[in-house]
């Protein structure tokens, strides 16, 4: 029984991770109909820039994550206008191709800034194991566990009352009709390029936190799209619980099935459970199948 | 208040859509904007709202100018903030959204954000249909249900020039009417200039004050609506009002030839 729970923890915990890493795949889903396949360099930028302040600088850890969202959201925005804004009337397909050369050239940077080597952060959070009924939790752990739901709820506060996240639906909706109400879609892309770069460097420096970075992580990238296909591509409530669902389907399997087989359970199980989805439900469980008057 | 000086409009660099048109909308009046499929109507309204480059159109000659000021070349959210709001053809409501998002993002350029509340109501007042399905979300309404909240939405923003592109498309005869009673009030009731444009002529007309008439790019009529609506050979030369025998008469004529 501890055994499960302990599984279920490390699963929720990976999968709130999973969760925040795909909402940055989802906003910018949302606003524009493409996928950013850069997301996974986007992840690792983050924690790369913290780790340089405070070992480097000696930065304090608050400020040293300031700068460093900072910084990511300027690389949001750099992004947007160099990349996104002139395909801006170019077919979807073309700026997703896009973001693959955005990858490869921000990967790029990343070794020759950082090298390759693995690098640790000086511990952040306090390294003494909290007990939870039995179960033992690492503060990290918790931590990012609190981070992600404080997200959530914001996000779903922002989506649904601000101003700005009204005109980031109402762009994602249909674009023109919005530009005729006033909005600005080159505000919009660009407030939602910021966001996306923002969050992801946040699950950056979470991860970085829990197993330090290097720049393979960047294949997180690809790791949460069965999370984002799971909950839906258009829905940041879908992201997190299909983060939570992938997370724990993943720690159970690597648990209880790797032992059968021999390991490698793991890596497999998201994408089974992806094709799984794909036939049973297409648009995620919690995608919106748009509405099609006929 | 609005004056379109012999605009030229191509898009793609080679089709001409409009071959200089020239129009007036005079503040507080209604005023028709008529004529067949391709005429340009539609065109002449994207190009009044800056929307033209989303379709890859251009304006490459003459001038708009509202309230003597130039606005050619003005961005759509700056024309919105100048008081031109463009009701689209085909509604064009968010669909995800719902009812009162709709409306919400209609205001989305206003300053005054404490009166959106009681702006709101208004709306429900003018279309009480759209108070009961304000939690809806906007894609499962009926087209006459959205043709109403696009045109609550378009009030929203509180402009000072309406444009309605076709807001009788697809919708039952009963309705339109209902529909065009409601922007004759709001005309009346705001003081708001409109423009529309419409297929369905007698219904624009008997609402409107002054109507243009539009073929091939160009104007080819205008007048106070009660002079074209009196006028039987523009009525049915452009706009298939009119009696029924005479068309019939013509076709008749022609039909007579060699049967081999």
């Amino acid at each position: 029984m501890i055994f499960f729970l302990q599984m279920l923890i490390n699963g929720i915990v990976v999968g709130s991770i999973y969760g925040l890493v795909a909402l940055g795949f989802v906003l910018i889903y949302r606003a524009s109909g493409a996928l950013n396949l850069a997301n996974g360099e986007f992840v690792i930028f983050g924690p790369y820039i913290c780790l340089m302040l405070m070992t480097a600088l000696k930065v304090p850890f608050l400020i040293a994550l300031f700068i460093t969202l900072l910084l990511s959201a300027i690389l949001g925005l750099v992004v947007e206008r160099l990349v996104v804004r002139p395909l801006q009337n170019a077919p979807v397909i073309s700026v997703i191709m896009a973001t693959i050369g955005l990858s490869s050239l921000l990967a790029g940077a990343v070794h020759m800034i950082w090298g390759h080597s693995t690098k640790t952060f000086p511990p952040v959070f306090p390294q003494t194991p909290v007990n939870i009924g039995g179960i033992v939790v690492t503060p990290v752990y918790l931590w990012s566990f609190i981070v992600v739901v404080v997200l959530l709820i914001i996000f779903s506060i922002f989506f649904k009352y601000s101003k700005i996240g009204l005109a980031i639906r109402a762009v994602a909706d249909d674009q023109q009709a919005a530009s005729s109400m006033g909005m600005s879609v080159k505000f919009v892309y660009a407030a939602t390029w910021t966001i996306a770069a923002i969050v992801a460097a946040i699950g950056g420096v979470l991860i970085g936190n829990i197993n330090g970075i290097n720049p393979t992580m960047a294949s997180i990238g690809l790791t949460v799209l069965p999370v984002v296909i799971l909950g839906g591509l258009d829905s940041v409530l879908g992201a997190i619980i299909g983060g939570f669902a992938i997370g724990i389907l993943q720690n159970m399997a690597g648990g209880y099935l790797d032992p059968l087989v021999g390991g490698g359970l793991k890596e497999v199980v998201p994408f089974i459970i992806v094709l799984l989805v794909l036939m049973l439900k297409p648009h995620g469980l919690f995608g919106s199948r748009g509405i099609e008057r006929v | 208040m609005l004056r379109v000086n012999n605009l030229e409009v191509v898009y793609q660099k080679i089709i001409l859509a409009l071959r200089g048109i020239t129009l007036d909308v005079p503040e507080g009046k209604i005023v028709a904007l008529l004529g067949s499929n391709g005429a340009g109507k539609s065109t002449t309204l994207k190009a009044i709202s800056g929307l033209l480059a989303g379709d890859g159109g251009q304006i490459i000659d003459g001038s708009i100018k509202f309230q003597a000021e130039k606005i050619n070349g003005i961005t759509p959210d700056g024309l919105v903030r100048k008081g031109i709001f463009l009701s689209m053809e085909g509604r064009r409501i968010f669909k995800g959204l719902t009812v009162e998002e709709n409306l919400i993002a209609g205001a989305y350029t206003r300053k005054d954000r404490i009166n959106i509340k009681g702006d709101i109501n208004k709306i429900y007042e003018y279309f009480p249909k759209l108070k009961t399905l304000q939690n809806r979300k906007a894609g499962f309404l009926s087209g006459g249900e959205q043709q109403m909240l696009a045109i609550g939405r378009g009030l929203m923003a509180k402009p000072k020039l309406l444009l309605l592109d076709e807001p009788s498309l697809g919708i039952a005869p009963l309705l339109v009417k209902e529909i065009f009673q409601n922007i004759k009030r709001i005309n009346e009731e705001e003081g708001m200039s409109i423009l529309v444009v419409e297929q369905n002529a007698n219904v624009a007309l008997s609402i409107a004050d002054y109507g243009y008439i539009m073929e091939n790019g160009r104007v080819v009529m205008h007048g106070e609506s009660a002079r074209i609506l009196a006028d039987k050979e523009i009525s049915e030369h452009y706009l298939g009002i009119g009696k029924e025998e005479s068309g019939n008469n013509k076709i008749f004529r022609r039909r007579q030839r060699v049967i081999w």
